[in-house]
């Protein structure tokens, strides 16, 4: 008995010593550690969506994020279980304080990107509001998901960012035909490719001579040198502006 | 008249006595312990499915869970299957699946799962009960041909952090079972019930109390929320009547300043004397663990020749990569040597003990190390063919970088002193590995897409059963490792496959999600 009423004492007192302020610089190098490896190490975002916005998809106020930080969104986000509730805390104050910095200025123009986005064909690969072919990432709301720098950088050079389900493979069956397309599924024994004219292919492995996946490659082309800076920043400008369906 | 038949049989022998189990190598066509036998095996001695007719598996029947990833490892008894779940359990016809009685224990509203998901691993049968854990930590004895309630007992509370999801191991007389609640500061321990009447017979502390053997390895007051967790069946040896039981990571997880020494018995074996819990030998895989490495796993045991000798074994593939063959009346250390990547520790020396690299903690900036804090292997079952002398076990070869942090103990919250982190651009690997099963030395692999989280279960017919987390149920040759047969059930497989008879014929069945699958020729 005694030792629970100490415990309780105990627990009235750590509680007590919880700052009512939280810790930035504890809440970032949580992040840093848990969180950067998908969002990004400022919050820019990558695998996981950009954070260096006021409102969150997920988390309409401070206790909605923390439980999101807690206990993740299934199945791409894992919960940070083993935080305490002051490390969930911090985490969430410093994702807080990303969306207070100012967003980075668009020099584009957002009317002119448009037209670049038409031009280049990217609606030969991407669906845009409904409107597209679906062999690359839906581009709708993406600019809520990613930053203008990584929007960026993924248009010049898209290998270094292809995001999960998206890896570009290589398949050669045992006779000698090779299918080369994205991976949208695979297991132990079979895999499942999409080809460029949206065609799926179901593959036994039993039956393929090789399955060469690369990161390294996309069928995205680069548009660092298609385009001027300044329409790339046209094009930027854009597709940062896709909010998702009105 | 061959239903009648099956009838009177069922009227007749719905009884599971002790020495049933006992010799429930003599009557394959049930699955009578959570690992079909006292030895830990998760081997079939049924000889009717081969490489030669595998390919001819087809679905029988499916039982729905109404909850997700069941990691269920089924009873079969006398045409009857036993299935649990989170805080419930059913009895399904064998033959059909359909549902014959089911039960369920209502969950209080504040409770909560402290580093593990709602889950429940399997039943216990002996005599004429049922015995089911609770996540709310009631073990009950439930009548097996209504489901109704016998007794049931309070094993700990919940409030702390103690838990169950671990399917009790019934020996003479006594239902055997352990605790989960290692990343919440509990104190751990095994306890055993008088089967008829639920009333407890021993419990041993998995932490020492001052003036116990083994507390001089703790130098602090730490040992009080010590952890040393029992979620895993333990195994049984009715001849020595000793009890095996895995002990989990001590408390905090990664942050191991506050407990300076060896922290006795957290991820140790420990033998138990059946009778009294007396604690007859330990052997600790990972002292002073730091990384969440439990030897919550099941015991496998085995006689073989060592150097020439007759030995009684036991042995394990460990979380933290490393092999180990132990004399099952002494514990003294027989040989061990690493089945998958690891880069904590040169190697073992001549008593067992790890020789640790430096540098290998959970840090405050990150520590790379392999194998996460998952292991090399988890919970789930590693099989053993007294056929092959094989050691089958699913394997995880994943990469982590290790935090550590503060650490406050407050009751019922975590206590893990930090966590870990995916490797950029690191995927991971898993395999079902073939161990010679007295040295640890590899005789096969087969890779999977990913790292797995189901068991493996081999038969005499030759197969090597397991499942993979895309969904794929297959069979691989048990000697060479080569593929025979695989379908894809449709969701996560984190379950222990079974076999046993339906009429006569041999079947195997496999929990995938909240999906329980029964296939047969």
């Amino acid at each position: 008995m005694w030792r629970w009423l100490a415990v309780s004492v105990l627990a009235v007192n750590a509680t007590a010593q919880v700052p009512s302020e939280p810790d930035l610089a504890s809440g970032q190098k949580l992040f840093t550690s848990q969180c950067a490896l998908c969002h990004g190490v400022a919050g820019g975002g990558g695998r996981g969506p950009s954070l260096t916005r006021a409102k969150l998809n997920h988390a309409a106020d401070d206790a909605a994020l923390r439980e999101v930080i807690k206990n993740g969104i299934p199945p791409e986000m894992p919960g940070a279980w083993q935080l305490s509730a002051r490390e969930v805390a911090n985490t969430a104050a410093y994702v807080k304080s990303l969306g207070s910095v100012p967003a980075e200025p668009l020099i584009g123009d957002v009317s002119r990107g448009a037209r670049l986005y038409e031009a280049n064909g990217c609606s030969g690969c991407h669906i845009n509001g409904g409107r597209g072919e679906g062999f690359g990432p839906e581009l709708t709301g993406i600019g809520s998901k990613r930053s203008a720098a990584y929007l960026r950088e993924a248009l010049r050079n898209p290998a270094a960012s292809t995001p999960d389900g998206f890896v570009y493979v290589t398949a050669t069956t045992n006779s000698g035909e090779t299918v080369r397309g994205i991976r949208v599924n695979e297991d132990t024994f079979t895999v499942q490719l999409k080809d460029a004219q949206g065609r799926f292919h179901s593959m036994s492995k039993a039956d393929l001579k090789e399955l060469r996946a690369s990161r390294k490659e996309t069928p995205m082309p680069g548009y660092g040198t298609r385009l001027s800076s300044a329409e790339l920043e046209d094009l930027v400008a854009y597709l940062a502006g896709l909010r998702g369906k009105a | 008249m061959k239903w009648l038949v099956f009838s009177i049989a069922l009227g007749v022998s719905a009884q599971v006595p002790y020495q049933r189990i006992v010799e429930a190598g003599k009557e394959p066509g049930n699955w009578l312990t959570y690992s079909g036998n006292y030895s830990g095996h998760r081997f079939s001695p049924l000889t009717q499915l081969t490489a030669a007719n595998v390919t001819g598996l087809r679905m029988k029947w499916a039982h729905q869970f109404p909850d997700r990833r069941t990691e269920v490892s089924p009873i079969v008894a006398d045409g009857v299957m036993y299935v649990t779940g989170p805080n419930s359990a059913a009895a399904l016809d064998v033959r059909t699946g359909r549902e014959l009685w089911s039960w369920t224990r209502p969950l209080p509203k504040d409770y909560q799962s402290i580093g593990f998901g709602h889950v429940n691993r399997g039943p216990a049968i002996l005599d004429s009960q049922l015995f089911v854990t609770t996540l709310d930590c009631y073990l009950v004895a439930l009548d097996i041909k209504s489901g109704a309630e016998r007794w049931s007992v309070q094993v700990a509370d919940y409030k702390p952090g103690y838990s169950m999801t671990v399917a009790p191991l019934a020996i003479r007389g006594k239902v055997v079972v352990g605790v989960s609640g290692g990343e919440a500061g509990i104190r751990g321990f095994v306890d055993a019930y008088d089967a008829p009447t639920g009333k407890r017979a021993w419990r041993f502390h998995t932490i020492p109390e001052p003036g116990e053997r083994g507390h001089e390895s703790w130098a602090t007051d730490a040992w009080k929320t010590g952890g040393g967790s029992t979620w895993v069946t333990g195994s049984y040896d009715p001849e020595l009547n000793l009890i095996y039981w895995g002990i989990g990571n001590p408390s905090p997880d990664w942050n191991g300043d506050s407990r300076p020494g060896d922290n006795l018995f957290t991820c140790s074996f420990v033998a138990l004397d059946g009778e009294t819990g007396a604690l007859r030998w330990h052997f600790q895989f990972t002292p002073h663990d730091t990384h969440d490495w439990d030897a919550t796993h099941v015991p496998v045991l085995f006689d073989a020749d060592v150097r020439g000798k007759r030995r009684k074994l036991i042995a394990s593939a460990n979380r933290n990569a490393f092999y180990y063959v132990l004399d099952r009346q002494s514990g003294e250390f027989v040989a061990g040597r690493p089945y998958s990547k690891q880069t904590w520790a040169q190697g073992l020396d001549d008593r067992g003990r790890p020789i640790v690299n430096p540098n290998t903690e959970p840090s405050e900036q990150g520590t790379l190390l392999w194998p996460n804090l998952n292991g090399a292997t988890v919970w789930f079952s590693p099989a053993y063919s007294p056929r092959e002398g094989l050691f089958y076990v699913a394997t995880r070869e994943v990469g982590s970088i290790y935090y550590k942090r503060e650490a406050d103990y407050k009751p019922g919250t975590f206590f893990a002193g930090g966590g870990e982190n995916l490797v950029p651009n690191e995927e991971g690997a898993g395999f079902i590995r073939a161990l010679d099963a007295a040295t640890g030395e590899k005789r096969w692999e087969f890779p999977l897409h990913s790292a797995p989280w189901a068991g493996v279960l081999a038969t005499a017919g030759g197969l090597v059963f397991s499942g993979s987390d895309e969904g794929n149920f297959f069979a691989l040759d048990a000697h060479t490792g080569k593929p025979l047969w695989e379908v894809q059930t449709g969701g996560p497989i984190a379950a222990n496959p079974i076999s046993f008879n339906i009429d006569g014929k041999q079947c195997v069945a496999i929990a995938a999600n909240r999906v329980l699958y029964v296939f047969g020729l």
